[in-house]
């Protein structure tokens, strides 16, 4: 299950690469709202789906899943929250100033 | 008596006194106070004198940076204390000239700032014992005379000249500190009293001959040596004064110092005898050829300048011939080159010193030193016209002035280098007769730029238009070149008493095993000797070219200045600035896909590679869990929906399906018993569909991206190499656990903490601190997505309630 799973997040590590890559500013945004998926998926990978209970002392059970990945995943979900929050503000605000969400336009200066 | 130590530090402490008390100062000229510093100093100096000359030698030693051996050590001998002595000397008169230079200037501040830096860090140079105290002093040589030289930052020229003297100097003293550091590899001490008692221990090391290289180039670049010689007329931009004793006194004597202070160490190299002595009497001929080319009288004495420091560097050049092993027998003719180098380096300061006043003196009072414009000044100027010949005809090599003496003995230097059989170290067959040969047409050219100085400006036809203005300066500005003047004359008659205190110790501190007798004394007349027919020919062959100097000129439409060094200088830097700048803007487009095309190919390249390299890939399915239906499902479907956000047309079907992608790891979630996790997830993630859905009311619909054919491949490609790096690698540390799981002590939660839900006591108890951290990054988002949307309708960040 677990190289299902890195396997998965290495699809959408792709996907979202093709996004950043993108010169369409909400597509960019798209693209870390996406890599913070893969990376979730990742972390918990990489502790690996061991046991049986969930890690709440007192379950019925000999093992529990692994706590620490999933302390790390929470923190992670609510500061890409902010992350992204700001991302869109700031895309609201280049865009109300600019008129534009293109980032080729959006470079500030041009030597051609 | 003065350590050593405070003598360095004195003018630095003097420098800071005036920048924080003195700035202000009106009532007289500054220069009277500053002048009592080199004044203390020189007579503090001169103290030493007989103890040096009884062989006595003073050190002192004070803790820097011990941690890395590197300690603030001084030791005054014999040779360190001539250049003491010129330093505080010549910089005693200096000032006292420029007090009436600059008398009416505005910024005397900070010109006696920087000239006491200078001064600070010249006294640095030649009385540290330690390389790199030595280096440091070394470096601030550079950067006050650059101060200097920039001193009328209003002029083009004086920026121009100050940026280029500090270009190669600089360099040149990277180049020496690269030396430096080899020198202290091999020897394993940075104590060059140290290094020259052990000099023997590491003779054949091929290392030397780097090192030779290295620490020459710092010495070359700083003593104005073909071909980096082409900085010291650009200093010329500088106040007189500071010419007079920064070109032609100190700064540019420095790398003459190093050279003479290693040559005990390197002087049994062939190597250092070949580069010494023939970059210096390429130098000395070079120097002395343009300086007739020159109309300005300032840069014709550059070029003077940069010719005698080259005939100082032959003869040390030859004079390092004695600890070669092959010629310790003759030592003592090599030691006699020493003492005409060093006899000739006091002479030519005080000559140079003499004319550079004069100049200033011309400058000053007629308002040009074009020679073109000059002419006729004898009767206006009487006293400056006498030291002028008097400082000329020194130079010129004639009697009855010191240069004469020193001229003299490096005749004697080259004709015997003749008679040696130099071939048996060299290849060099005819070396040995080229030596006298050049030397005597530099000589000649010698003569002619001398004599253009004085017939040129004080003779001929009267040019100025304002007869007012040709007269005497006040007599204040005519003493120091009158100390100057009267000292070539004296030194002519009496050279022995500065070659016997003064000269001799010092060579006594580079050749321990010399005796008085060996060296012999300097007299005047040698019989009608080939060094006297020599000078006779200089005069005649000389006053014939003088005569016919018009057509002699001709000579140089040989060497055009296209194809100067002065030229190669220029375009060196004009084509970096031009490369440079479209290096820059060819990867800094300032396109954020551009960026991250390369942030990426560079990780990717680099992981790839160390892990290929290290041979670090593996595979193993060992130990994963089960797979059920469904979870095959979620993969499936995320697969699915992550192509659909690729190829949808909408930004609306994008989010959608970005949600949905959020969802279904929440799925995720639970199946791998995270009940938490599937909770914040669930919220989280529906608050950023609302949030994005929000934002696309004020966002314009995305346009089709139709990128170029070429863009969308490398797009692609880099995509999925990040994708598949990022895959093996995953792949790799899963199937390689290192380490057993710290999660067990987590376990312990409820006797550590008294809560039961694991992944909440690791965020509210075990990482406490870092959760608290993390809100205020919340809260900073907060603040901004605030500040962004001011004056609009606001936006909420939800502070998640798992916190």
């Amino acid at each position: 299950m677990e190289t299902v799973i890195i396997i998965l997040s290495g699809i959408l590590v792709t996907i979202a690469t093709y996004l950043l890559l993108s010169k369409n500013l909400i597509k960019v945004i798209l693209g870390t709202a996406v890599l913070t998926h893969a990376v979730h998926l990742l972390i918990m990978a990489m502790g690996g789906f061991y046991g049986s209970s969930v890690p709440i002392i007192g379950e019925n059970s000999e093992e529990y899943a692994d706590a620490l990945p999933q302390a790390l995943i929470l923190t992670s979900i609510v500061i890409s929250f902010a992350v992204t929050a700001f991302f869109l503000v700031l895309a609201y605000q280049v865009y109300k100033r600019t008129k534009t969400t293109d980032l080729k336009q959006l470079r500030g200066f041009r030597h051609e | 008596m003065l350590p050593i130590h405070l003598a360095i530090i004195f003018p630095f402490l003097t420098a800071l006194i005036i920048l924080l008390f003195l700035r202000r100062f009106k009532k007289i000229h500054l220069g009277w106070l500053v002048l009592i510093v080199p004044t203390i100093l020189f007579i503090q100096l001169s103290t030493y004198i007989p103890k040096i000359a009884s062989g006595q030698t003073f050190r002192n030693e004070m803790s820097w940076i011990p941690t890395f051996d590197i300690n603030f050590l001084t030791n005054m001998d014999g040779l360190s204390l001539i250049f003491g002595l010129l330093i505080t000397g010549i910089g005693t008169l200096v000032i006292l000239y420029s007090i009436y230079y600059l008398a009416t200037d505005p910024n005397v501040v900070q010109f006696y700032i920087y000239l006491l830096l200078f001064m600070g860090s010249m006294l640095g140079v030649v009385f540290s014992d330690h390389l790199m105290v030595l280096y440091v002093f070394w470096e601030l040589t550079s950067i006050s005379s650059f101060l200097l030289i920039a001193y009328w930052y209003q002029r083009k020229g004086s920026r121009y000249g100050a940026k280029k003297a500090l270009h190669i100097t600089v360099i040149g003293g990277f180049f020496m500190l690269v030396g430096f550091l080899m020198l202290h590899h091999l020897t394993g001490t940075f104590q060059i009293s140290e290094m020259i008692t052990q000099a023997d221990t590491w003779k054949n090391d091929p290392l030397l001959t780097w090192i030779i290289v290295f620490v020459l180039i710092g010495a070359f670049t700083k003593s104005a040596q073909f071909p980096f010689h082409i900085w010291l007329p650009d200093a010329m931009e500088a106040p007189t004064p500071i010419s007079a004793y920064l070109h032609s006194a100190t700064m540019v004597k420095a790398g003459i110092y190093i050279v003479a202070r290693f040559t005990p160490i390197f002087g049994g190299e062939t190597i250092w005898f070949l580069l010494v002595s023939i970059i210096g009497l390429l130098t000395l001929f070079w120097g002395a050829f343009t300086a007739i080319r020159q109309t300005d009288l300032k840069a014709l004495l550059a070029y003077s300048t940069v010719s005698q420091l080259g005939l100082i560097m032959t003869l040390f050049g030859v004079g390092s011939l004695s600890f070669h092993p092959q010629f310790s027998l003759e030592g003592t003719l090599y030691t006699q080159a020493i003492f005409a180098a060093l006899f000739h380096l006091m002479n030519h300061s005080t000559f140079k010193g003499a004319l550079f006043m004069i100049v200033g003196i011309i400058d000053y009072q007629i308002g040009t030193r074009d020679l073109r414009r000059l002419g006729g000044l004898a009767s206006f100027m009487p006293i400056s016209f006498t030291i002028a010949m008097i400082g000329s005809f020194s130079m010129a090599g004639l009697p009855p002035f010191n240069g004469f003496l020193s001229k003299e003995m490096f005749f004697t230097s080259m004709l015997q280098l003749k008679e040696m059989n130099i071939a048996s170290i060299t290849s060099l067959q005819t070396m040995a007769t080229f030596f006298p040969i050049i030397a005597w047409l530099a000589s000649v050219f010698t003569f002619i730029y001398c004599m253009m100085i004085v017939f040129q400006t004080f003779f001929g036809p009267f040019k100025i238009q304002n007869e007012e203005e040709a007269k005497e300066p006040s007599f204040g500005m005519l003493i120091p070149p009158i100390i100057l003047g009267s000292l070539v004359v004296f030194v002519f008659f009496f050279p022995n008493i500065l070659g016997d205190h003064i000269i001799k110790p010092a060579i006594y501190s580079i050749y321990p095993n010399v005796t008085a007798d060996m060296i012999g004394s300097i007299s005047q007349w040698h019989g009608f000797n080939t060094e006297l027919k020599m000078t006779i020919g200089i005069i005649v062959l000389g006053t014939i070219i003088y005569v016919y100097l018009t057509y002699f000129k001709k000579v140089y439409i040989v060497f055009p200045r296209a194809l100067s060094f002065d030229a190669l200088y220029n375009n060196t830097l004009d084509k970096l600035d031009i490369y440079a700048n479209k290096i820059t803007n060819f990867y800094m487009t300032g396109y954020l896909r551009d960026y991250i095309a390369f942030i990426f190919s560079f990780f990717t390249v680099l992981l790839l590679g160390v892990f290929f390299y290290v041979d670090a890939f593996a595979f193993s399915i060992e130990g994963d869990a089960t797979i059920n239906i469904f979870a095959w499902i979620l993969v499936g479907s995320i697969i699915i929906a992550g192509m659909t956000i690729l190829f949808a047309s909408s930004r609306m079907t994008a989010i959608i399906v970005n949600g949905y992608i959020g969802f279904a790891i929440a799925m995720f979630f639970v199946l791998f018993r995270a009940p938490d996790l599937a909770l914040t997830q669930l919220v989280v993630e529906t608050v950023t569909t609302a949030l994005f859905l929000l934002c696309f009311y004020f966002l314009p619909e995305w346009e089709k991206e139709k990128p170029a054919r070429k863009t969308k491949i490398t797009n692609i490609i880099i995509a999925i190499s990040v994708g598949v790096t990022f895959t093996l690698i995953a792949l790799s540390v899963k199937s390689g656990r290192l380490f057993e799981s710290i999660s067990t002590y987590f376990e312990k939660s409820e006797e550590l903490t008294g809560a039961k839900n694991i992944v909440n006591t690791v965020l509210g108890d075990f990482r406490a601190f870092d959760t608290m951290l993390e809100v205020i990054v919340l809260f900073i988002a907060g603040i901004g997505v605030y500040t962004l949307i001011k004056y609009k309708d606001k936006v909420e960040v939800k502070h998640d309630e798992n916190e």
